[in-house]
């Protein structure tokens, strides 16, 4: 569990804003170094060329599949969401992978500040709130209308709407939760296959061989499963929002 | 759990380098470079858009201009058609016309011989009547001595020419 502890760095323990502390972190100086790596990505997709370059090409395939994405599940309207949409699905992307990098052979130790509830639970927060600002300004109080799906017969009025509630109410916390918990869960399965390997070395040869090999085939195959993860949950993330916009955007 | 145990202690700074380095992200790339980047996306969409347009209108040109052609090479065939036809047609109105003359000329000629024929099959009927008159006229002189002039001669022959 040490991975995920926060340690404030540079002597900043004790730097505070109106009482509250904003020490700059492990956590804090992750969040920059993906905020740079992706500003550097970008810089690459920025040539503007008519005939693009695989850097450029890669970048503009990341545009190409928020844009295509969001005209996918939002329409036409969609476009205008696009910065946001590509910035936390970037923004998600790069930390997860990061965080999964193999620093610690040189003595860094990767911080994966997606793994921390505090931090999905403002993104989350900030996807939601958009939908309610979208939603209420495009539609106003019409916007209730969503808690009422089509062909809702009268006789139901009195459930259906609480049930499209709570669920429209949950959205916040399960997109918050299933990015941490993913991210956690991942690392720790591979912080506990790890000690397998190394405490069954320790134990013995026998024991090294038997059980140490068997956990350290598996844990470079959860690896793999952990970019892959790490990939699927910057999408899910972007998906939802997106899906969640559209209710904004298009009631039902 | 740091995730927890540490939350009271570290919630603020969290939530403030979330907000820093995701607004940095936010404003400076999400609305500053991305937008752009979907420009150049858009103009090369449109160039291609636009090069296929170009290209689809050349093909719909050429296309004309075939049509053209094929048009005019069809109307100047019927005209080396009806120009052959009527060649065709003074050619044989002409030898037609030779023919004609031709075959007119024969027939004058047929019938400027038949009438030769006719005069000499005449002529060669007389000398025979004259000759065959005279050949009676001796032969009755030698056979009774009686003299028989020339005109009963010519018309006892003459009759039994006719009769015989």
């Amino acid at each position: 569990m040490h991975q995920f502890t926060i340690e404030p760095l540079f002597g900043t323990d004790h730097l505070s804003i109106a009482g509250y502390n904003i020490a700059f972190t492990n956590s804090a100086l992750w969040m920059a170094i993906t905020a740079v790596v992706l500003w550097v990505f970008m810089l690459g997709g920025m040539k503007r060329q008519l005939v693009p370059g695989r850097w450029q090409m890669a970048v503009e395939s990341m545009t190409g599949f928020i844009d295509s994405m969001l005209a996918a599940n939002i329409g036409p309207a969609g476009r205008k969401y696009v910065p946001y949409i590509f910035s936390i699905f970037m923004f998600i992307l790069f930390a997860n992978l990061l965080g999964l990098l193999p620093l610690g052979l040189f003595g860094i130790h990767p911080f994966t500040f997606t793994s921390h509830f505090t931090v999905t639970g403002v993104l989350a927060i900030m996807s939601f709130s958009i939908v309610l600002i979208v939603g209420f300004w495009r539609h106003g109080l019409h916007f209730f209308s969503l808690f009422v799906p089509h062909g809702t017969p009268i006789w139901l009025m009195w459930l259906i709407p609480v049930i499209e509630l709570i669920s429209f109410l949950v959205r916040p916390f399960s997109l918050g939760l299933r990015l941490f918990v993913a991210m956690m869960a991942g690392h720790v399965l591979l912080e506990v296959l790890s000690s397998f390997v190394i405490d069954s070395a320790n134990a013995g040869a026998a024991y090294g061989v038997l059980i140490g090999g068997p956990s350290f085939i598996l844990m470079i195959a959860i690896c793999a499963l952990e970019v892959l993860v790490a990939g699927i949950q910057a999408y899910v993330f972007a998906l939802l929002t997106s899906l969640y916009l559209n209710d904004a955007e298009n009631l039902h | 759990m740091p995730q927890i145990a540490q939350l009271a202690a570290t919630y603020s700074s969290q939530i403030f380098w979330l907000l820093l380095t995701f607004g940095f992200v936010f404003f400076v790339i999400g609305l500053g470079m991305v937008p752009k980047i979907q420009g150049t996306v858009d103009r090369r969409d449109r160039q291609i858009a636009d090069d296929l347009a170009a290209a689809e209108r050349a093909r719909q040109e050429a296309d004309a201009q075939d049509e053209a052609y094929r048009a005019k090479a069809e109307a100047s065939r019927a005209e080396a058609l009806k120009l052959t036809q009527a060649a065709k047609a003074d050619a044989t109105a002409e030898s037609d016309k030779t023919l004609a003359k031709a075959d007119a000329e024969s027939a004058e000629a047929l019938s400027a011989a038949e009438a030769r024929i006719a005069a000499a099959t005449a002529q060669a009927l007389g000398e025979i009547e004259s000759v065959a008159a005279e050949a009676a006229q001796d032969m009755v002189a030698k056979l009774s001595g009686a003299k028989v002039n020339a005109a009963d001669a010519a018309k006892a022959v003459k009759a039994a020419l006719a009769n015989g």
